[in-house]
Order: C-alpha cells, then sequence, then structure tokens
C-alpha cells in the first residue's frame, strides 16, 4: 500500500523569524495539510493573525469567513479583498510556553482549473485571557494557479517565535 | 514514524496507518450522485475529503449548497439526526434536528464561477456492530464577501457496519465536473 500521507517539510524556528516559506511544492498529492505551533514576538496578550499568502500573491485575492468561542460567546464575522488569508495564533506576552495551534487542509491545491478553499482550525489558551478562543475558518484564494509555495508571515508588528514549528504533508487520494 | 495530527481536530494517527481507499472525481457530463461500495472492514476510522459544486441553481448566490450522506443504501433520512454549529460571517449559530441529514457547504451553479466548497467529514469506529455510527465534520466555502463555515456532528441510529456510503445533492441536483470525493481509511494499532 503506498504512502498516502507523509510528511514534506518541516521548519522549528531557532531564532525570531518574520515570516516561514514552504516553496516548490511537489504537485503530486491531492491536499495540504499543514500542522503549526506557533507564537508571535508582538507586544499584547491575545490573538494575531497569520498571513498566509500563496505563491508570492500579494494581490487582493484573498478572502475567509470565520467561527470563533472564547469561552464565553460564540461569533462570526469575514473579511474579503484581502492580500492574505489568515488563521488566528498567540502574542508573545502570554504563558512563556503556550503556544497556538492550527492547522490547516487545502483541497485540490494542484489543479490549476479551480479557485482554491481552503479549511484552518485555530486554538490557542492563555490561561483566562478574554482572548483565549477556539475558531474554524474557511478561505478562498481567488486563483486557478496550482500552489506551489506557502508563506506564513503575522500581521502584527512582531515576527514569529523562536520554537514555532510548522509541518507540512501531503495526501494523495488513489 | 512520527506521531502526525490527522483528523480534522484531534485524533492522532501514526504515518503509513492513513491509506486511500477509493476516490471518484466527476468528468465533463456531472453526476447524480458519487458512491463508495464495498468499504472493507479492516479499518478502525474512515475520512472522506471533499471539494464539491453542483449544479443547482437555486434563489440567491453566493450562499451555497449542501450534501446528503447515506449509508448502505438507505434512502430515507428517518435514523439520521444532526446538530450544527455555522458561522455566517456576521453571528454564529446553533441547529439541531432529529429524522434529518445534511453536511456542508458546497458550492451551486449560480454562485460565482470556479468556486468550490470542501468538507471533511470523520467517521469513527465505522466498523462496529454494537454503536450507533457518528460522523464529524467540518466544511465550508467562501465567495469573497459572504461564505460559511460549519462544524457538525450527525448520528445515524444503526448497529450495521459501514460499508457503503452515497453522496447526493440539494434537490437531486448533479455534481459538476471538477468535484472530487477521496475516501481514507485509518487503522489504528
Amino acid at each position: 500500500m503506498p504512502t498516502t500521507y507523509e510528511p514534506i517539510a518541516t521548519t522549528t524556528l531557532s531564532s525570531a523569524q518574520s515570516s516561514v516559506t514552504f516553496s516548490s511544492i511537489s504537485g503530486s498529492y491531492t491536499d495540504l495539510r499543514i500542522a503549526i505551533q506557533a507564537r508571535s514576538t508582538a507586544a499584547g496578550n491575545g490573538r494575531e493573525s497569520f498571513r498566509i499568502r500563496f505563491n508570492g500573491d500579494t494581490n487582493s485575492n484573498y478572502s475567509a469567513t470565520w467561527i470563533v468561542g472564547n469561552g464565553t460567546s460564540a461569533g462570526s464575522n469575514r473579511n474579503s479583498s484581502q492580500t492574505y488569508a489568515y488563521a488566528m495564533f498567540q502574542e508573545s506576552n502570554s504563558t512563556s510556553t503556550a503556544f497556538g495551534m492550527n492547522t490547516l487542509d487545502i483541497m485540490n491545491y494542484s489543479n490549476a482549473t479551480t479557485y482554491k478553499t481552503g479549511l484552518t482550525r485555530s486554538s490557542y489558551n492563555l490561561l483566562g485571557n478574554t482572548e483565549d478562543c477556539s475558531a474554524a475558518h474557511v478561505f478562498l484564494w481567488r486563483s486557478t494557479s496550482a500552489i506551489t509555495s506557502i508563506e506564513f508571515s503575522t500581521d502584527a508588528s512582531g515576527g514569529l517565535s523562536s520554537g514555532s514549528t510548522f509541518t507540512l504533508y501531503g495526501i494523495k487520494a488513489a | 514514524m512520527p506521531i502526525l495530527g490527522i483528523l480534522a481536530s484531534s485524533t492522532p494517527v501514526a504515518a503509513g496507518s492513513f491509506e486511500s481507499i477509493a476516490t471518484v472525481t466527476v468528468g465533463s457530463g456531472g453526476a447524480a450522485n458519487v458512491e463508495f461500495t464495498s468499504i472493507p472492514n479492516t479499518y478502525t476510522h474512515l475520512q472522506i475529503r471533499a471539494f464539491g459544486r453542483t449544479d443547482l441553481n437555486a434563489s440567491g448566490a453566493n450562499t451555497g449548497t449542501y450534501a446528503i450522506m447515506r449509508f448502505n443504501g438507505e434512502t430515507t433520512n428517518t435514523n439520521y439526526s444532526i446538530h450544527r454549529l455555522q458561522g455566517d460571517g456576521s453571528s454564529a449559530s446553533a441547529y439541531g434536528a432529529t429524522s434529518t441529514n445534511f453536511f456542508e457547504r458546497f458550492a451551486k451553479a449560480n454562485d460565482t464561477a470556479s468556486i468550490f466548497g470542501t468538507i471533511i467529514f470523520d467517521i469513527l469506529d465505522y466498523a462496529n456492530t454494537n454503536k450507533y455510527k457518528t460522523v464529524r465534520q467540518f466544511g465550508g466555502v467562501d465567495f469573497n464577501g459572504s461564505g460559511v463555515v460549519v462544524l457538525i456532528s450527525s448520528l445515524w441510529q444503526s448497529t450495521s457496519a459501514i460499508t457503503s456510503i452515497k453522496f447526493t445533492a440539494e434537490s437531486s441536483a448533479n455534481y459538476v465536473q471538477y468535484s472530487h470525493f477521496a475516501l481514507y481509511g485509518i487503522k489504528s494499532a
């Protein structure tokens, strides 16, 4: 039985960086999954967002809809015509060993016919902070290009903290 | 082998235990349904990763559509029930119903071209003959200004092992070209 779920690349930051990029992604899988544990270097004590870009596209081709629960209430919001897609992670002034968790699933990423839709699940806990949350996003990249690179950065002034980990997996259908 | 977080949220699975069972990619003529049959009972869990759009032309552009998933040749919703948590970009809402069966959300004909919705289904202990079956799904579609993200749990009130899974579309619509359903089996140690 061939391997259907395999790691493609992993990055663990040994020092803070402004971004992490997976490049030269093979088109030989059906779906991609990225597992992330990360925190920001920005001052604050709450949630920030990843900026996620595909193929270096900085045009306004991204949008998302999400739902979030913070332990008290649930809400939903969206954005449109953004220059990046995003998912949530956490800031640096929280408990120093606490990292936010995100998983991204990108279906049919290498087809050159349809726009790309993906799902993310995000969660982090700052031990009682009002911005603790569990969230789910659906995002759209309005491009028919096959995804060959993915860049993660942050929407705040800080970068990605040391110890943040990013692992890219490929899932191959029969 | 490293331990990988495979399922839609949390279940860890060892690499090498996640296998592709079957895949359907809809061709240019479309398809009224997609069905996986003769599913072996040699796995512990199933996961279906779907990417879909239908030819339904319903009122309301960029609102998407739902899929129906039934097991073992059943043709009614009597044995199914669901609970749904949904975000539509404005508010979060919850819904529950018995004798109801739908999963969300794909795109439809009068939505923006080239957009497909996506859904991940997890079915745990699908071959067990002593338990009712619970399905967890995570899905959504975004249209750059509207969209929905959905979490659903669904119960199938049957102790039968799941041996076939059939997907149909809202209002008997057809799945259009490039819609894609991939069935995976997950083994435990």
